[in-house]
């Protein structure tokens, strides 16, 4: 066993293990596995804090005008008088969901937490590039956190323009309220958001291609590095046009130039901004918007692509494939952004070529689904959370995928755009499988993140009631949206005044979507008990506990700088050697050299 | 009192679970049970749970499909949308087909392959072959679809032909407005600058909108000199904050009105005639069978026509216009018959977030026959349902452009119009347009008496 073979090493090469202040390890830390650990913690907080606003406006979209104590308790008199959300604060809540759950959750906890943890720990680094960078990603992150966060408390309430805000309504403090500060801090937040992104990418890039380890080729990277290495390269080549989407918002708003705005009057007033154009901020917005669903969604991808082989012993399928899809998908990303856009009034044949190369991302997609279910054929699986998780996301990712082929198709997206249908598809293909990625993520590595042990039965239900959870939230929202129930509406009264049976129909499943949100939103109770629990009182972890092949496992379980004691481990093998014919154990890490007249895969 | 019980319940509940797991904890180490050993029974156990959950899934959706499928959709109301539906349909078939299959896949292999003490797993790293499969038939499905959805996309995308009846809808937070071009079926020019709330609200323009526009703005009411002698009265003391945002506003005006002398200057009085006859809408009414070319404006933020029954749907853009053909297939009347509700109405709605009623922003659709239409079209039409609720807003508000400006009997043309006002001018020389202003604030009057 490789481990064993290391210690054998002796710890000559013991650097890093100086004595370290409070202040230099638990707060200004440059090491990788505290800096992701940071991550997690921000992202679960923020998480929390994003869930439960979704919370409060399912609670108005299923009784709509009922009195709530729940919502008079978080959003007191001001935003919810006599307990009834305000018109204005649901569409702050609306907003303020979104983003934090799109970047703060799925960008910035996801990327951050699991590529700091592992792109040094599977590519045999002692650290990232550079761990001040590194620290400063996550600093940046923090501000801009707590920048989002404090934006729901300012007078004149959060961003009410959507996740998306498209001006001119998120330009203009006049048309709605939360234009004002705001928005303010919403672009400012998003700004450093942005640089804490590019930092952290550029430097997992700079450590996937120059820091492996002896023998660790490109061809034996583990399919998480690879997901986080080209997750990366999208962050670095995308966020930069958010950035400056945000910075024209920002002087269209403060400095009267005229890059979004035309011929507008709001409120009575007749501004003279000439020339502008929406759409212009709809392309630079999109231009990352579409990359970043993949930016979501493929490191899930890649934790559960190593989840999956290791928990059915079986090597994961067709593994070059497996990274060419996730080069597809990249490259694609960037080419279908106009997707978002067919009923803007862009021109129709820049439409239909969209139609095209968005339609073309199913195929590496659809490669990916199919590999992952062979790699589940002929196994012998093992349910550990972390598993069950993962298979969720196979699930969610095949349930959401499809109906993204109808919304893809410019004529049939006429019908369905911006209704609860796409609400339903999104949340399903991006936010669940990201989320459940995340959470399969957690599980597996988090003895390698404390050196202790989750509860498994604790997983176990939080699984089943997430996945429950999950799918009676999202499955009925289809059929609102089929009905065409328009999304970010406040309440769907208007159906009263022409068609009575929908508005039957609608309120029913709005009754039911709420309480399975409220069910899921219970079940994460389970893993924040589990999660906090365990870190101070879980037992202790074993060094392999999934007996896996990564080299994370061949790390001590007690946290060192520089990771490994002696010398890095040389790679021999790719990292699916499960259940190799001719072996004793059924896995053979991957610092094991290849034995007499063994071929290597 | 609630909250803190419920607050209590939520601790205890916590407290409980801790306990609990205090006492699992020392049995496992009674047993020596280990978190990262995963049992055969609990493996089994979610086995059997996946299996669970597939059939929980599968009759879930079933059970949605035949009970909300096709509520509150309806069948499509439009030429393209019949079509749209068609395709809809189809892919439907493909992804819910697509969606059983692979999900089964899943599900029974995970059910299934379940570890098993003593077999081993398959060591089955790759198999070029089957890569291909997997990317050639979603390739070849893929292309189908994409085939007949461009074809489809390029029809209803298309530009209208020359005849298309030109409806505008216009948009503001939150409502809408719908012009028609009339008679001549030609749409006025219009410029946001000649906006007057009260007279000109969709900002036509014509030799005496910009004249008047330009008057608003000189002397009208917060008009340039008046918030100039405001901010040179010492007798009026302002906070920084808001001399700065009227001088603000001031700048704004000054930069506008030299637009408008720039629009008077280079007008030529050849856009009057094409506005005379447009005339604005409550309720959008379309006749079934005829071609229309509807466009959009906006005059404050993105909204978004979404008519859900007509599949047509379009973003109205500030500073542009944007345009969608749509030819109605059935009446408002044939709808309710076959939805059987007799208070059934076609609508359009808003579908881009813009601002707190964004939910309320709505306009009814009413979609007639040949004659109905026609009377309608000629103003005669208020007869035809009989029905209050069918004006939302309570009541008629029809009228050509000129009746709105010039506030005189809708039942005379233009030119008539025209004629009598020179004969008044010519009658009383000494305060000629005094009368209009008055006139302005007044209510709307009725099309017909």
């Amino acid at each position: 066993m490789g481990a064993v073979a290391h210690e054998a090493h002796g710890h000559h090469d013991d650097h890093g293990h100086h004595e370290e202040s409070f202040v230099s390890k638990y707060i200004f830390s440059q090491d990788h596995k505290m800096i992701g650990k940071q991550f997690l913690m921000t992202a679960v907080f923020m998480g929390v804090v994003a869930m439960l606003l979704s919370i409060l406006f399912r609670i108005q979209l299923a009784w709509p005008g009922e009195e709530s104590e729940f919502l008079s308790f978080f959003l007191g008199s001001e935003w919810a008088p006599n307990g009834v959300l305000s018109e204005d604060m649901y569409l702050g809540l609306v907003t303020i969901h979104g983003t934090i759950m799109v970047f703060f959750l799925l960008t910035g906890g996801l990327s951050g937490t699991f590529s700091n943890l592992l792109i040094p720990l599977q590519v045999g680094a002692r650290d990232m590039a550079s761990g001040f960078l590194n620290m400063l990603s996550y600093w940046f992150f923090f501000i801009s956190s707590v920048l989002m966060f404090v934006s729901l408390f300012v007078e004149t309430g959060p961003a009410m323009a959507g996740w998306t805000i498209y001006p001119p309504l998120s330009a203009l403090p006049t048309a709605v309220q939360g234009s004002g500060m705001g928005m303010t801090l919403w672009l400012f937040s998003m700004s450093i958001f942005i640089a804490s992104s590019l930092i952290g990418s550029l430097n997992y890039i700079v450590t996937v291609l120059n820091l492996r380890t002896k023998g660790m080729s490109m061809t034996r990277l583990p399919l998480t590095i690879w997901a986080f290495f080209v997750t990366a390269i999208l962050g670095v080549l995308s966020f930069p046009v958010l950035l400056s989407a945000a910075v024209l918002l920002m002087m269209d708003r403060m400095a009267g130039t005229s890059f979004y705005l035309s011929d507008i009057i709001v409120q009575g007033e007749m501004l003279t901004q000439h020339g502008g154009s929406p759409l212009l901020y709809q392309h630079l917005f999109w231009f990352l918007g579409h990359p970043e669903v993949y930016i979501v969604l493929l490191p899930a991808l890649g934790l559960s692509s190593e989840i999956i082989s290791t928990n059915s012993r079986k090597p994961i399928f067709g593994y070059r494939a497996m990274i060419g899809s996730i080069l597809a998908i990249g490259f694609l990303s960037f080419i279908v952004w106009g997707h978002h856009m067919f009923v803007t009034g862009m021109n129709p044949f820049l439409g239909s070529v969209f139609v095209f190369t968005t339609l073309l991302i199913a195929i590496p997609s659809a490669v990916k689904v199919f590999n992952y279910i062979t790699t589940l054929w002929k196994g012998s699986i093992v349910y550990t959370p972390a598993m069950l998780f993962a298979i969720g996301l196979v699930s969610t990712f095949i349930t959401g995928g499809v109906t993204g082929i109808i919304l893809a198709d410019s004529a049939l997206d006429i019908a369905i755009h911006d209704t609860y249908f796409v609400v339903a598809h999104f949340h399903i293909v991006m936010g669940m499988s990201a989320v459940l990625g995340m959470f399969a993520g957690v599980y597996h590595w988090f003895p390698k993140m404390y050196g202790r042990m989750l509860n498994t039965r604790l997983g176990y239900a939080h699984f089943w009631i997430t996945l429950v959870g999950a799918y009676g939230v999202f499955f009925p929202m289809h059929f609102v949206g089929l009905a065409g129930a328009p999304r970010r509406y406040y309440d769907y009264s208007v159906y009263e005044s022409f068609d009575g049976n929908a508005l039957e129909m609608m309120m029913d499943l709005n009754v039911i979507i709420t309480i399975f949100a409220i069910i899921a939103a219970f079940g994460q109770i389970l893993f924040l008990f589990n999660f906090f629990y365990s870190i101070f009182r879980g037992p202790k972890a074993p060094q392999n506990p999934w007996r896996s092949n990564t080299l994370e496992w061949t790390t001590p379980v007690e946290h060192i700088h520089g990771n490994w004691p002696g010398e890095l481990p040389t790679v021999h093998r790719w990292p699916y050697d499960y259940s190799k014919p001719g072996q004793e154990e059924d896995f053979v890490p991957q610092d094991v050299p290849l034995a007499e007249g063994e071929e290597e895969h | 009192m609630a909250k803190l019980f419920v607050l209590l319940v939520i601790i205890l509940g916590v407290i409980a679970l801790a306990q609990l797991m205090r006492v699992y904890e020392l049995s496992s180490k009674l047993t020596e049970k280990k978190e990262n050993e995963i049992s055969n029974r609990d493996n089994r156990l979610n086995a059997k749970l996946m299996l669970g959950f597939m059939l929980f899934m599968f009759i879930g959706f079933i059970w949605l499909m035949l009970e909300y499928g096709w509520t509150g959709r309806g069948p499509a109301a439009s030429v393209h949308g019949e079509q749209t539906d068609w395709l809809l349909n189809l892919n439907f078939v493909i992804v819910i087909l697509v969606f059983f299959l692979t999900n089964a896949l899943l599900f029974v292999f995970a059910w299934k392959y379940v570890k098993k003490p003593g077999v081993p797993a398959f060591f089955y790293p790759h198999n070029n072959k089957l890569e291909m499969v997997w990317t050639v038939i979603p390739a070849i499905v893929l292309a189908v679809i994409i085939i007949l959805g461009l074809q489809s996309w390029n029809e209803v995308t298309d530009e209208a032909e020359d005849k298309a009846i030109r409806v505008e809808l216009f948009s503001y937070q939150f409502d809408w407005k719908a012009r028609y071009a009339g008679e001549d079926n030609k749409l006025a020019k219009y410029d946001y600058k000649l906006t007057d709330e009260g007279a000109n609200p969709l900002a036509l323009m014509t030799t005496e909108t910009i004249d008047k526009a330009i008057e608003l703005m000189t002397t009208g009411p917060n008009g340039i000199e008046d918030m100039e002698t405001k901010l040179n009265d010492p007798k009026l003391v302002f906070s920084e904050k808001m001399r700065t945002e009227m001088e603000e506003r001031l700048a704004r005006k000054e930069q506008l009105i030299r637009l408008l002398h720039q629009m008077k200057a280079r007008n030529t009085g050849k856009w009057d005639e094409r506005a005379m006859d447009d005339f604005i809408a409550d309720t959008l009414f379309l006749c079934k069978g005829e071609n229309y070319e509807l466009t959009f404006r906006s005059k404050d933020v993105i909204h978004s026509a979404y008519i859900p029954h007509l599949r047509t749907q379009m973003n109205t853009v500030p500073g542009a216009i944007t345009r969608f053909k749509v030819t109605p297939s059935m009446t408002t009347q044939e709808m309710r018959e076959i939805k059987n509700d007799e208070n059934f109405n076609f609508i359009l709605m808003c579908n881009k977030i813009c601002g707190g009623a964004h939910y309320n922003m709505n306009m009814m659709v009413m979609v007639l026959d040949k004659p109905e239409y026609d009377k309608w079209f000629k103003g005669e039409w208020q007869e035809i349902d009989g029905k209050k609720r069918l004006m939302k807003r309570g009541k008629i508000h029809e009228e050509t452009f000129a009746h709105t400006y010039y506030k005189e009997d809708p039942t005379k043309t233009y030119p008539e119009m025209q004629a009598e006002k020179a004969a008044a001018e010519a009658e009383a020389e000494g305060e000629e347009m005094e009368g209009e202003d008055n006139a302005e604030g007044q209510e709307a009057e009725e099309p017909e008496a």
